[in-house]
């Protein structure tokens, strides 16, 4: 009789070694983690077959567009309330404490100097939106004449290297369609400073 | 009696209900999957001349040796090049395309001996493969010194990138990437000037000037 008895089945499966996995996997993203920055200007950077790699810390981002807007960011608050600071110390920027703060936090910043202080008046979202639809916003960095009047672009990165000093690396992200016009005014914005060396961040590229 | 029977101990189930920590391990993981960027982005370094006075000369009378080779990059990815000179260039000025067919196949036929001397340093290279990582490390560095006195040797031609106002950043990164390709050390980007442009009218091809 007892053969015929259908046997209880146990439905509890042994969860332990996926636990294990799952830890395991885990921990890897979590070593690997390198969070991926808030960035409000999309840019589509071009492929190459370089293959150094950008360094991590000390580093100013400038982004290009591609309708040839510019737009900035330094790769840590602090660096960048230093950087403000020092263009309020030439009185080429007005900001209160409260402003400043607020400035320092925003993933990403380009509006003319004299506009910044009502930028940063705005709430967080309005300002990511304002960068991307405005047609003021963006650093103006076309100059005129031998000493390039009107180019900001040349402030910023004055008063970025004379705060965070001559490890500073400066980086050009731009996109892919930029037209070179743009590039070339950045490029002679950074060469009236003689910062002549900077790195182009790509992506990679196979080899063809 | 009751007493007796319960004095049997109960066999205690040792096993623990781990589905709810798989649960929320999953939920972690899928989180820091999602945030997180594996791929650092590369970069290419480059190093443009200054403006100062004395540096410019120089990079004068080097561009007017006759190992120059002048590319122009123009819109709708377009790319032209003459060697030498340009008052009597040794290669006319020429059409071509991007890519092995094109730009690199001129640039490694000039640059032949330095590209030969470069593949094969790399095969020296491959051959002395290490996994130790002091020994891999002082290869790598021995390997970067070694391309660059290659790269930079004699003989070897320097190329003048004008890229015009039309022509896009893909293009310039493009022609830079060439560069490495075909062990270019010597390279300076300049402007597409008024007498590349009546060369290039010469020759039936408009193109756009840099202002």
């Amino acid at each position: 009789m007892g053969r015929f008895q259908v046997k209880k089945q146990d439905t509890f499966i042994d969860m332990t070694p996926m636990s294990d996995v799952m830890v395991l996997l885990l921990t890897f993203f979590m070593l690997t983690a390198t969070f991926t920055k808030e960035e409000p200007i999309l840019v589509n950077v071009p492929g190459s077959v370089s293959e150094i790699k950008i360094p991590e810390s000390n580093i100013m981002t400038i982004f290009v567009n591609p309708a040839g807007k510019v737009f900035m960011v330094m790769d840590s608050p602090d660096r960048q309330k230093m950087m403000a600071e020092e263009l309020i110390a030439h009185n080429k920027l007005s900001l209160t404490a409260e402003e400043l703060k607020a400035f320092s936090e925003a993933p990403t910043f380009g509006t003319p100097l004299a506009d910044t202080k009502a930028w940063v008046k705005l709430d967080a979202q309005k300002r990511n939106k304002y960068l991307q639809e405005s047609k003021a916003a963006g650093i103006p960095c076309k100059g005129t004449g031998e000493e390039r009047e009107g180019d900001e672009l040349k402030e910023w990165v004055l008063a970025a290297r004379n705060t965070c000093g001559q490890d500073m690396r400066i980086a050009i992200k731009a996109d892919k369609t930029t037209p070179y016009e743009t590039i070339k005014e950045v490029m002679n914005s950074l060469r009236s400073i003689d910062e002549s060396r900077y790195n182009l961040i790509t992506t990679l590229k196979s080899g063809e | 009696m009751a007493k007796k029977g319960g004095s049997k101990q109960k066999k205690m189930n040792a096993r623990v209900d781990f589905t709810p920590m798989v649960d929320m391990i999953m939920l972690l993981v899928t989180f820091f999957m999602l945030c997180t960027t594996l791929l650092k982005p590369q970069t290419m370094e480059i190093t443009m001349p200054s403006d100062k006075e004395d540096i410019k000369t120089e990079n004068k009378s080097q561009v007017a040796t006759d190992e120059a080779i002048t590319i122009i990059i123009d819109k709708d990815n377009k790319i032209y090049y003459f060697m030498g000179k340009q008052s009597a260039p040794l290669v006319p000025f020429t059409e071509t395309a991007y890519g092995k067919d094109g730009i690199r196949k001129v640039l490694l036929q000039k640059n032949i001996k330095a590209a030969e001397q470069a593949l094969a340093l790399k095969k020296e290279m491959e051959a002395r493969y290490s996994s130790n990582p002091a020994v891999a490390d002082a290869n790598q560095k021995e390997y970067k010194e070694r391309i660059q006195k290659i790269k930079n040797a004699d003989g070897t031609p320097t190329v003048i990138i004008k890229p015009s106002d039309a022509a896009t950043y893909n293009n310039l990164i493009d022609v830079l990437d060439e560069m490495q390709n075909c062990y270019i050390g010597k390279y300076v980007i300049d402007k597409v000037n008024a007498s590349d442009s009546i060369m290039a009218s010469e020759k039936g091809f408009t193109i756009m000037t840099t202002k």
